[in-house]
């Protein structure tokens, strides 16, 4: 059963897909981490980034790895925006109500696509969409190999940012202990806005790298954010090795899974895994214990 | 109690004559479309406004309930009225079990809601892949009005039945308010320390809460069924049920016997009144429901019946 020529392929394909999923998992385990709330928006936010990609292609030609220069400080702002102007003034500072202002904000965004853009499923064509690369035994699309690689500088380039820079340095005071932090004269709300920037940023790079190999429509998040929680909740709450480890991990699982399960059945493995970790293991593999 | 006792007869009787004096079918359509509402929000209410526990998946037991509802009669040939009663049982029994898996390792918050989402989320792909449910395609259930079948050739039938369920459920509602069970499960929402340390038994007042609540919901699924002879898994499992029940309580106030009521009631006019304002956009309904929310939120977070209370509390505070 277990043949090399057919296994070898569908895990690297796996890898590729859930590198782009860690980069998605990346933002939403940042705004945990430090927020400590969920971000329900997460999957709207990124259909939101995918159209911007659509959008930029389709009508000013702009190549979607171009369009990363316009789609990140996009996003950026975009998260920037939200998490200042709404979500940080509608939660009176209680989990619950941050709960449902996020999805209260998915809710629009999405049936905001669903009004514009109808629930087409849309596409783009480029150059190099149906180009393919040898590795081994394996055919692997160009488009997916430039996603894994570019997802993993991307996810590099936060780690970077979170570790060695003063804001980083400023999130994790923040992420510790917020009153101290406070006392030590920085600026929360602003940290936590940036925060959510970053992680919509993430997906605005997710998206520029998924949209040759995928498609868009207003749904489309829907199918992510879950697999993005599943990632997280893996991975451990707030932990960036986490998102890494369990995103590739996913990817395998929900690749391998199809290729025994079929499609449809295939995805089931990643909420089968996800239930499972909540209930067993809530803090995930690298999580610090509850 | 008894004052409670009495505002569900007063308005079971204002339903009743608005039912009997209505001559249009678009007024009979919106009073059983608006009660239908009622009876989910109610069902999300239980759990959420008085256990506090928040699930954005109540769609998995909505679904349950449709499922259970049009396969009973189609694969077991079982009468609808049975098949009715049926599908409340396994739709509790599903919450039973999610609930006995989730609490049972202390899962709240954030968690539970993600939980639920995909313990929806995990029977919608079953319901698509699996044959007896009629995959994809889903389950088509053939007319034949009588009283049997419950199926009726007037809305006012259909209104009996939806009636009777929200009626069972505000007596469940003011059951809660009322009885040691309830304050059980207040005092766990508001905080469960302190109520184990008085003797709760945080698990046993939470599971019964998430049982009745499924319930409920899987009673609204199988009258779904009923009223349109179809079910597919993205009506049946899909986000948007769980995201219509628990709008309308929280927008009408979570906790209260009455805020699904006024919930449901307010976001149906106000769908309606865009529907004629805009016609019929794709998407609109929705995105007014998502504003709504942040709005509520942000503004009113006890939600319109909490306005109500405000207002009172001000003139008592002036008098």
């Amino acid at each position: 059963m277990l043949e090399f020529g057919i296994l070898f392929p569908s895990v690297l394909n796996g890898l590729t897909t859930g590198a782009v999923y860690a980069l998605i998992a990346l933002g939403l385990t940042l705004i945990y981490g430090v927020l400590h709330i969920i971000n329900f928006a997460h999957g709207a936010s990124l259909m939101v980034a995918l159209y911007a990609v659509y959008l930029l292609k389709q009508h000013l030609g702009i190549d979607p790895y171009l369009a990363l220069p316009i789609v990140v400080p996009g996003m950026f702002a975009l998260g920037y925006g939200l998490q200042r102007y709404i979500i940080n003034r509608a939660s009176h500072g209680r989990d619950e109500n941050i709960l449902l202002v996020t999805l209260g904000i998915s809710i629009v965004l999405e049936n905001l696509a669903l009004m514009f853009f109808k629930s087409d499923t849309r596409s783009i064509e480029t150059p190099y969409t149906l180009t393919t690369v040898a590795i081994g035994p394996a055919m692997i699309s160009l488009p997916k190999l430039v996603a894994f690689a570019g997802a993993l500088v991307t996810s590099a380039l936060l780690l970077w940012v979170v570790t060695r820079t003063d804001l980083g340095r400023a999130i994790r005071a923040v992420a510790k202990e917020k009153h101290g932090a406070k006392l030590m004269g920085i600026d929360v709300d602003h940290v936590y806005a940036m925060c959510f920037g970053i992680g919509l940023a993430c997906l605005g790079a997710a998206a520029c790298f998924l949209l040759p190999a995928y498609y868009v429509n207003p749904q489309v998040g829907n199918g992510f954010v879950l697999v993005a929680f599943t990632i997280v909740v893996l991975g451990g709450m707030g932990s960036f090795v986490g998102a890494l480890v369990g995103g590739l991990l996913i990817g395998v699982v929900e690749s391998v899974g199809g290729l025994f399960l079929g499609e449809s059945l295939g995805q089931i493995g990643i909420f089968v895994i996800f239930i499972a970790v909540l209930l067993f293991r809530p803090q995930g593999l690298f999580g610090a214990k509850a | 109690m008894k004052r409670d006792l009495a505002a569900i007869v007063l308005f079971t009787a204002v339903v009743l004559g608005v039912t009997a004096t209505a001559d249009s079918g678009v007024v009979l359509t919106f009073v059983m479309m608006t009660l239908y509402a009622t009876l989910m929000a109610q069902a999300w209410n239980m759990l959420g406004g008085y256990g506090g526990q928040f699930s954005f998946g109540h769609a998995l037991f909505f679904g349950t309930g449709a499922y259970v509802q049009a396969m009973a009669q189609l694969n077991l040939g079982l009468n609808a009225w049975l098949a009715l009663a049926l599908a409340v049982v396994v739709a509790a029994g599903v919450g039973l079990f999610v609930g006995a898996l989730t609490f049972r390792y202390g899962l709240k918050g954030s968690y539970f809601a993600l939980v639920t989402l995909a313990f929806a989320e995990v029977f919608r792909i079953i319901a698509v892949s699996v044959g007896f449910t009629g995959g994809g395609v889903g389950l088509m259930l053939p007319l034949q009005e009588s009283f049997a079948n419950l199926q009726f050739s007037s809305r006012r039938g259909y209104i009996m039945l939806v009636l009777g369920f929200v009626v069972a459920a505000l007596g469940v509602t003011a059951w809660l308010r009322h009885s040691r069970f309830g304050a059980q499960l207040q005092a766990v929402r508001d905080n469960e320390d302190a109520a184990r340390a008085i003797g709760v038994d945080p698990w046993r007042v939470k599971l019964g809460a998430i049982t009745l609540s499924g319930g409920f919901m899987g009673a609204a699924g199988a009258f779904y069924v009923q009223v349109f002879q179809y079910i597919d898994p993205s009506i049946a499992f899909g986000p948007h049920t769980s995201v219509e029940a628990l709008v309308a309580a929280i927008v009408g106030g979570m906790g209260t016997l009455w805020g699904p009521v006024l919930g449901a009631l307010v976001l149906h006019l106000l769908a309606d009144l865009t529907r004629n304002l805009f016609g019929q956009l794709p998407g609109l309904n929705m995105v007014i429901y998502g504003t709504v929310l942040v709005v509520i939120v942000m503004f009113l977070p006890r939600g319109l019946s909490g306005v109500g209370r405000s207002v009172r509390d001000a003139w008592r505070g002036r008098k």
